[in-house]
């Protein structure tokens, strides 16, 4: 291979990036509104959020629940030096609101829903399912994409939601009961300094954005992939890896937007 | 059957999204010890607020009784103006009563705490506080310290 075939090479994987985000946003934009002949009824919204959402209550609940307890028994060697144990409760809270919580739960999420997402699209585009819809006049993107998009734009804040209530929970558990911090301080100061506005419903706002991000990822990989085994499992992989760096890179963006104050 | 089964697990994770918002609410925000209760306003000017911020507390004899809901600047008078929300069972502070910045421990926040007089009159809704001390502001004992030593 010579030089020059190197560099057309790297051009063409160039175009190409771009090109599929050109259809990645095309596919987002005719399947996010509802309708149109054959289209999903409000039972497959259902059946989606149970299978996106509900099969990844077992991994949220653990997970959400054990980074709670590490950051209370992180938190507390440190502040303990300060002689400020007091705040734990406050940092723990924080810390799961406004960041670990939803991104947290967006790469979890993309390992266990967005991941399944991409192999059952991509599994129905190698069977063939979504021509056989075309020719029964059923647009597949109405169809199967929108539901799943909808789903994971709704399951993922809940998620999140869950995801830091059992953390702080955790924290509890670990801050009052194993290290012996004051329980009205864990709580009084958690209270004092934790806001609806700036720091709980901003945090969903987030999750909803990252809900929206890894779905579309999730689905347009599917969907896009080449329908062989091989190319379904290449699409799988590249969903957890797109997903997970597209999260951490949003999540700065938002974060200087809505907290950082920049 | 199936179908019923799906819709059950669904109505549930919904249902317990809203608990756990409803618990980020009030068990970990706070949200109701704000809204709740009736409370009237005092208000107080200080030289130097040195970092009492909105949402801080106002307590006496250690025991919160109300939270500071504005913090600005009087331009007449260039000193700093501070509204509170004092809880309406707390209706009792007398005319002459001292509002100070204090500091919870050496490093924590800044709240401001209440001292009653001795006078028969009651403070009412918009009443100003006008016995006040300010913040002791570290960088300004360490320079008189200094100050001191230099002349002596």
């Amino acid at each position: 291979m010579t030089m020059f075939d190197r560099y057309l090479a790297f051009g063409r994987r160039g175009v190409e990036a771009i090109q599929s985000l050109g259809r990645a946003t095309l596919l987002l934009f005719h399947s996010s509104a509802w309708g149109g002949p054959g289209s999903a009824g409000f039972s497959d919204l259902i059946k989606q959020i149970h299978s996106v959402g509900v099969r990844s209550l077992s991994i949220i609940l653990v997970a959400g629940f054990f980074v709670g307890m590490v950051l209370g028994l992180q938190g507390y060697t440190i502040l303990s030096d300060f002689g400020s144990e007091a705040a734990l409760g406050t940092m723990v809270s924080l810390t799961l609101l406004r960041e670990l919580g939803p991104v947290m739960t967006a790469l979890l999420f993309a390992g266990r829903a967005g991941s399944a997402l991409t192999a059952e699209i991509g599994l129905m585009k190698a069977t063939e399912q979504l021509s056989a819809m075309e020719m029964m006049g059923v647009d597949p993107l109405k169809r199967v994409i929108t539901p799943r998009l909808w789903a994971g734009l709704i399951a993922m804040p809940v998620l999140a939601l869950l995801f830091s209530t059992v953390g702080i929970w955790g924290g509890a558990f670990v801050a009052v009961d194993m290290l012996g911090i004051d329980e009205g301080a864990y709580w009084g100061n958690m209270q004092a300094s934790v806001d609806f506005y700036e720091d709980v419903v901003k945090g969903i706002i987030k999750s909803v954005v990252f809900g929206l991000v890894v779905t579309w990822i999730a689905v347009f990989q599917g969907y896009d992939s080449i329908p062989t085994s091989e190319g379904i499992g290449k699409a799988t992989t590249q969903t957890v890896v797109i997903s997970s760096l597209a999260v951490l890179g949003l999540d700065f963006v938002l974060t200087a937007v809505m907290l950082g104050g920049v | 059957m199936r179908m019923r089964f799906v819709e059950l697990t669904v109505g549930s994770f919904m249902v317990m999204g809203i608990i756990a918002l409803v618990l980020m609410a009030f068990r970990v925000s706070g949200l109701s010890s704000q809204t709740s209760s009736n409370t009237y306003v005092l208000k107080a000017r200080f030289e130097n607020l040195a970092g009492l911020t909105e949402r801080a507390k106002v307590s006496m004899s250690g025991v919160t009784i109300g939270r500071v809901t504005k913090v600005y600047l009087d331009p007449e008078w260039y000193s700093a103006v501070v509204e509170m929300e004092i809880d309406e069972s707390m209706s009792t502070l007398t005319l002459d009563t001292s509002a100070s910045i204090l500091t919870a421990g050496l490093l924590g926040e800044k709240y401001i705490g209440l001292t009653v007089g001795a006078e028969d009159e009651f403070l009412e809704d918009g009443d100003w506080i006008e016995d006040t001390q300010s913040a002791l502001v570290l960088e300004e004992l360490i320079g008189r310290f200094l100050f001191n030593k230099a002349e002596g």
